[in-house]
Parts: C-alpha cells; sequence; structure tokens
C-alpha cells in the first residue's frame, strides 16, 4: 500500500500546527479517556502553537499546564494509562526527554513486557525535534534512534500536515506507547488536510515520489529535501524514488524493498548524527534483505558527529540538505 | 531566617549599580538586534531582575563559581564577563566566547567562574554541587552559586541536588529567581507554595527570602548566605521576588497574552536601578551627574562591542566537528 491508497483528501489546506491540534481534539471528542498535559500546552497552546484551542473547547480538566517536571509528565502518563486512560502527553523540544528518560524507558516502554502482557498504555508522547532553528545544542537535537532502541516504544515521525494528523490519530488510538516527533521546522508547511478524522496506519511507509534510479528512504524534514533533490536531478535525467517510512519504529521493510527492488540503489538519509543513527538500522536492514537486489552499497547521509552548533553558518554545514543529497545520488549513480 | 542586617558600604552600592546598569544596556541592545533580525536564535533578557546578579556577585571573586540559566546574560555581566566576546557569541561569531557554537543559552568563561549559561531548565543545578563538592575537596574556601527560576524549583534535579548538598553541607548558595512566571505560566498555576525558600526545610538548610529588586536586600541576604558557605556553614537556599520586563522570549515574544499589563506596570515602576539611583543621589553617594556617566561609559563600551562583534568573522566550517572531545581519538592508531 502507498500513500495513493489512503483516504482521499476534501480539498482543504491546513499548515501542520493546525493539523495536530486538530487530531487531538478530534481524539478527544470522541473518547473522554483521552486528555492532554504537558508544559504551557494549555493557556498558551504551546511554544509551538501545536495544541492551540484545546483548553478552550475541553475545559482545564481534560488541557492541562504542567510544572517544569519531564519526569512527572511522563510518569502521569504512565500511571494514568495502566489505570486505563489514554494520554496525551508533551515534551515540547525532544531534547528534554533527558529529563524524562526513566519514566520513558524503564517504566511506560517496558511495563506491559515485565508484567506478563498484563498492562496496557495507550500512552502518546509528542515532542519536537530538529535543528536549523538556531538554538543550539541542547534545543536542536533529532533523538529518534535513541528512542527506536527501546523495545516498547513505537515511533512515529510525520513529515507534512497530512501525515500529521493521520498519524497523530492513529497514535492516539494505538494501544501502546507511541512518541509522536514533530520537527519544528515542518509546523508552517501546509497540505491538503482532510476534515473529518483519519487515520494513517502505523508500521506503513510512503512513496512520495516515483522514480526508477535510486531509492532515497528520508523522513521528517529530510522528506522536502529528497524531494527537492529529486527534482533537481530529474533535468540531468536521473531518477529518485523517495519513500518516507513515515513510523521509524516499526520500519516497513517491505514497501522500501519493493523500491529497490526496481531501482537496485538506495540512500538512506537522516537529519540526525549519522553515527549509529536510524538509518544504520534501515541500510543493514536493506543490505540484509536486499542483497541480491543492489547494484552498489546502501549510502547513508547524516549529521556530522557533533552536537549542534550555534552560529547559522555552522549549522547550515550540519544539517544534510537537498545538494547534499542529490551529490550523494550522483555518487551513487557513478556520475 | 530574619531579614540581613548585612548593608552595602558607598562603595559597595556604586559597584552595584555599575554593574546593574552594564546588565541593563546590555540587554536592551541585545533586545533590539533579536527583534531586528540581526541576532539569530533566542534571547531570554534578564531585564527587571539586575539587582539579584548584582546584589549576589559582589560577593564573590573571580575564583568563586556561578552556575547559570537560560536567562544567564545579567550572571555573566555582573560576574564580569567581557561585552565584546559576550555579543561576538550572540551573533555567532568565531570571536565569541564559544567560537560561536553555543550562543546565548550557553554562554561560558570557565577563567571566571561562569560554569554556563543552561538550556536545560535545572539542569545546572547538579552541576553547581558537583563545583561546590570540588571546592571542599580541595580544601579551598570558594563557594558556588547557583541561579535558576522559580519555575526550575519543580524539576526533580532541582530537588536531588538540594538534598545531596546539604547532606554533604556543601559550599554552595541556591538562589532562586522568582520571577513568578515559568515561560507562561504563573507561579500559583505551577506550584502550591508561596515562598520557594519555605522547601528550604524539606532539605535541612537555611531558606531566605530577599526582595529581588532592591540591589542592597539581596546585597544583604546573599552576603550572608555566601558567608555561611565559606565558612564550612553548608548551603542556603536564598529566594529573590522579582520580575521580569519583557517576554519570556525577546523583548514582545509572541505577543500572546498571558499576564496582566497592569501587573507588568506595577513591577516596572519598582525599577530597581531607577531606585537604587534614588538612593545614590539622596546619600549623596554619587552625584546626578555622576549617575549619568555610568551609563555614558557602559553605553559606548556597549558600542564597541557590538561593532566588535559585526566585524568578526564567522566561525570557519572545519570548526563543526572541532571540541567534541578533549582528546579524539584516531581508531587503529596506537596499538
Ligand atoms: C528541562 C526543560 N524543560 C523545559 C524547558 C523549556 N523552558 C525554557 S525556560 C522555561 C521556563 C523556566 O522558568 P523559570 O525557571 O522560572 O525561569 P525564568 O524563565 O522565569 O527565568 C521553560 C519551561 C527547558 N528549557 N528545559
Ligand atoms: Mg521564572
Amino acid at each position: 500500500m502507498t500513500a495513493t491508497d489512503l483516504p482521499v483528501t476534501a480539498g482543504r489546506k491546513l499548515p501542520f500546527v493546525q493539523a495536530v491540534p486538530e487530531a487531538i481534539a478530534q481524539c478527544m471528542r470522541d473518547d473522554a479517556d483521552v486528555f492532554l498535559a504537558g508544559e504551557d500546552v494549555a493557556v498558551y497552546g504551546s511554544v509551538f502553537g501545536t495544541t492551540r484551542g484545546l483548553l478552550d473547547e475541553f475545559g482545564p480538566s481534560r488541557v492541562l499546564d504542567t510544572p517544569i517536571s519531564e519526569i512527572a509528565i511522563i510518569g502521569l502518563a504512565t500511571g494514568a494509562a495502566a489505570v486505563g486512560l489514554r494520554p496525551v502527553v508533551d515534551l515540547m523540544f525532544m531534547d528534554f526527554i533527558g529529563c524524562a528518560m526513566d519514566q520513558l524507558m524503564n517504566q511506560l516502554a517496558k511495563m506491559k513486557y515485565m508484567f506478563g502482557g498484563k498492562a496496557r498504555l495507550p500512552v502518546t508522547v509528542m515532542t519536537a525535534a530538529g535543528a536549523g532553528t538556531n538554538l543550539a545544542a541542547q534545543h536542536s537535537q533529532s533523538l529518534e534512534a535513541m528512542v527506536c532502541h527501546i523495545p516498547g516504544l513505537k515511533v512515529v515521525m510525520p513529515s507534512n500536515a497530512y501525515d500529521a494528523k493521520g498519524l497523530l490519530t492513529a497514535s492516539i488510538r494505538d494501544d501502546d506507547p507511541v512518541i509522536f516527533i514533530v520537527n519544528k521546522f515542518l509546523l508552517g508547511a501546509t497540505s491538503d488536510v482532510p476534515v473529518e478524522p483519519y487515520e494513517v496506519p502505523l508500521g506503513l511507509a510512503a512513496v512520495v515520489r516515483p522514480g526508477t534510479d535510486v531509492t532515497v528512504v528520508a523522513h521528517g524534514r529530510m522528506v522536502g529535501e529528497a524531494l527537492a533533490a529529486a527534482e533537481a536531478l530529474a533535468s540531468d535525467g536521473i531518477s529518485l524514488e523517495v519513500v518516507d517510512p513515515r513510523t521509524l519504529q516499526p520500519f516497513d521493510l517491505p514497501t522500501v524493498l519493493a523500491s529497490v527492488a526496481k531501482t537496485h540503489r538506495a540512500l538512506v538519509v537522516q537529519e540526525s548524527v549519522r553515527y549509529a543513527g536510524i538509518g544504520a538500522e534501515y541500510a543493514a536492514q536493506i543490505a540484509e534483505e536486499g542483497f541480491d537486489e543492489l547494484d552498489a552499497p546502501v549510502a547513508r547521509l547524516g549529521a556530522p558527529f557533533s552536537p549542534v552548533p550555534f552560529s547559522p553558518v555552522l549549522e547550515q554545514a550540519y544539517v544534510p540538505d537537498a545538494a547534499r543529497i542529490a551529490a550523494e545520488a550522483r555518487v551513487l549513480m557513478g556520475t | 531566617m530574619p531579614p540581613s542586617e548585612l548593608a552595602p558600604t558607598p562603595a559597595q552600592l556604586v559597584d552595584m549599580h555599575r554593574r546593574m546598569a552594564r546588565i541593563r544596556h546590555f540587554e536592551e541592545e541585545a533586545g533590539k538586534l533579536v527583534e531586528g533580525g540581526k541576532i539569530p536564535g533566542a534571547l531570554h533578557l534578564y531585564v527587571g531582575e539586575e539587582a539579584v546578579a548584582a546584589g549576589v556577585m559582589v560577593h564573590l571573586d573571580v575564583d568563586d563559581q556561578i552556575t547559570s540559566t537560560h536567562r544567564g546574560h545579567g550572571h555573566v555581566i555582573a560576574k564580569g564577563g567581557d561585552f565584546k566576546l559576550m555579543y561576538a557569541e550572540l551573533f555567532g561569531k568565531a570571536t565569541g566566547y564559544c567560537r560561536g557554537k553555543g550562543g546565548s543559552m550557553h554562554i561560558s568563561d570557565l577563567d571566571l567562574g561562569i560554569l554556563g549559561a543552561n538550556g536545560i531548565v535545572a539542569g545546572s543545578v547538579p552541576i553547581a554541587v558537583g563545583a561546590a563538592f570540588a571546592n571542599r575537596y580541595r580544601d579551598t574556601d570558594r563557594v558556588t552559586v547557583c541561579f535558576f527560576g522559580d519555575g526550575a524549583s519543580n524539576e526533580g534535579a532541582f530537588h536531588e541536588a538540594a538534598n545531596m548538598a546539604a547532606l554533604y553541607q556543601l559550599p554552595v548558595v541556591f538562589v532562586c529567581e522568582n520571577n513568578l512566571y515559568g515561560e507562561f505560566t504563573s507561579q500559583p498555576r505551577h506550584q502550591r507554595v508561596t515562598d520557594i525558600a519555605d522547601r528550604a526545610v524539606g532539605y535541612g538548610m537555611p531558606g531566605v527570602i530577599a526582595d529581588g529588586m532592591d540591589a542592597s536586600a539581596v546585597f544583604g541576604a546573599a552576603g550572608e548566605c555566601i558567608a555561611r558557605a565559606r565558612a564550612g556553614g553548608g548551603p542556603s537556599l536564598l529566594e529573590c521576588k522579582t520580575y521580569r520586563f519583557y517576554d519570556h522570549v525577546g523583548v514582545t515574544g509572541m505577543r500572546i497574552p498571558y499576564r496582566d499589563e497592569a501587573e507588568v506596570d506595577e513591577w516596572k515602576g519598582r525599577d530597581p536601578i531607577a531606585a537604587l539611583e534614588l538612593r545614590l543621589v539622596e546619600e549623596d553617594v554619587l552625584t546626578a551627574d555622576a549617575v549619568a556617566a555610568v551609563h555614558q561609559s557602559v553605553v559606548a563600551e556597549i558600542a564597541d562591542a557590538i561593532a566588535f562583534a559585526e566585524a568578526s568573522p564567522d566561525p570557519d566550517i572545519s570548526s563543526l566537528t572541532e571540541d567534541v572531545y578533549s582528546n579524539p581519538i584516531e581508531p587503529g592508531g596506537v596499538r
């Protein structure tokens, strides 16, 4: 299944930043067990604007401003979920996940398994990743690999407003903990977003641009960069197929392998640090399962092995972009 | 604890005034630069809170340490930070305090005992305890002062660090800058206590409250806490009631209302610099002309510093991956 099999849009344009609260609102209308908590998510509507309007509709018993207490925020969700609620909590910048790590990694992720399957933990943790906004080392990280490494967590990272609404709806309705990662850079990006509730199924990649020469696997902000690279290379007769996993854990390998069977070359792109990044996992899976199809080793592109720098010139050099994706694709093509 | 009897000498009043004027002008100009789009990223301005930094820092020498917060410029300036290096850092230039890698939220000067501004709320509190531990371990009489906000007092890191400092009777002073808001959430909406100093009882250390708009009051209270720490009497928690005149980020922020204009005006009416100047003149410590001369010299120094920063080069791209390690290892190099 590809993106074209998903519900047809109603032709309404909506920015990413509004698609998020729309998904939450629809889930909250639908299910009285859904509540939202986080720092400045109620009165202020989140520093990113991703929860704006929800307090007005649902009131302070269902939309809660919390103290600056990340441990307690994830614990609140975990405990409430264990006894039957369906929490949505917001961790603001993904960098702050460090403060909450025990509750996330040792409690929320493991409770079901440790209890012999008895717990059901339908928690959605929203958080914002991404560099490029001049916020330096502690407000710019993309830590998706860290959470993907923890069994018990599902991880999604939409690249556009349509997927954001559908994936968030699916995440909230899912009975397991889902880390829903927004890229700050994409918040203003607009796409067709149906008014009615819909799900983009978890674990389903999308072929966002068909092509024949190189499969580019990219998520989050890198999808747009990959599309721009595809556009740039098209005039040179190089055809990129861009595949957006959308859900990072679990990874939709079959969709990617079907693409590689066509192109015989794969480039895995991530915004985050390349070393031990999620792209390493994808590249390994593609190599293991698609070895016979490959005409070249799987290539990887990611950030250098350093924290995110503040200086705009350094930060620009840090984040992979369309030009570098195109250059890597050319190397793969041997041109 | 009863209010302190410790009072500043005329020379100390003048010293505090100069430090406060330096902070004020630095911040006003930085605010203009960021609102004008000349400085990248986010600035958390300290305007309104100057009496706290000044009243504490006059008691410290260069060998004493401080840890700071995201709202750190005032602390750095009061501890002796260099305007040129500070502005250059805000501009992300190679000549900045952090070679352009840190920006506003990470300005540091280890030679001046400034262990860094910090982008993680309460992230610096445990670090202050570590520095205090080292001071005592080496049998020095150095003191560490840890600045943090009312919002930060709700983080687990603060509680763990405060308890440990009290347990080991370490030479650290926890200075809570209670400006009544954590981001956009007012204190009564993020904690039940009104006086954060009350929490000191729970850790087994003295808790003191000072009027953070009055440099002399801060001077007295901080002086006692710092002297106690220096003499081996252990940590204290000093709460300074203060107010930030501008938005959480920048000057006007996102213009989303979350506090009363009347409240802002009332606090602006208690401007700590104006109040101190009134006193300096009334008590014949300085003439009005001498006060004006302080401002003039600071303004001139700032103009120079900004010119220096603007004329400074951007960091070289090659510096991107430098300074990740003190001892970078060449894999397989030495056997
Ligand atoms: C661990 C963590 N959580 C949340 C934030 C986002 N944040 C930045 S400043 C701030 C408010 C801090 O309030 P307070 O400690 O009172 O300091 P103030 O800004 O008032 O000086 C918040 C929530 C952060 N930087 N780090
Ligand atoms: Mg505060």
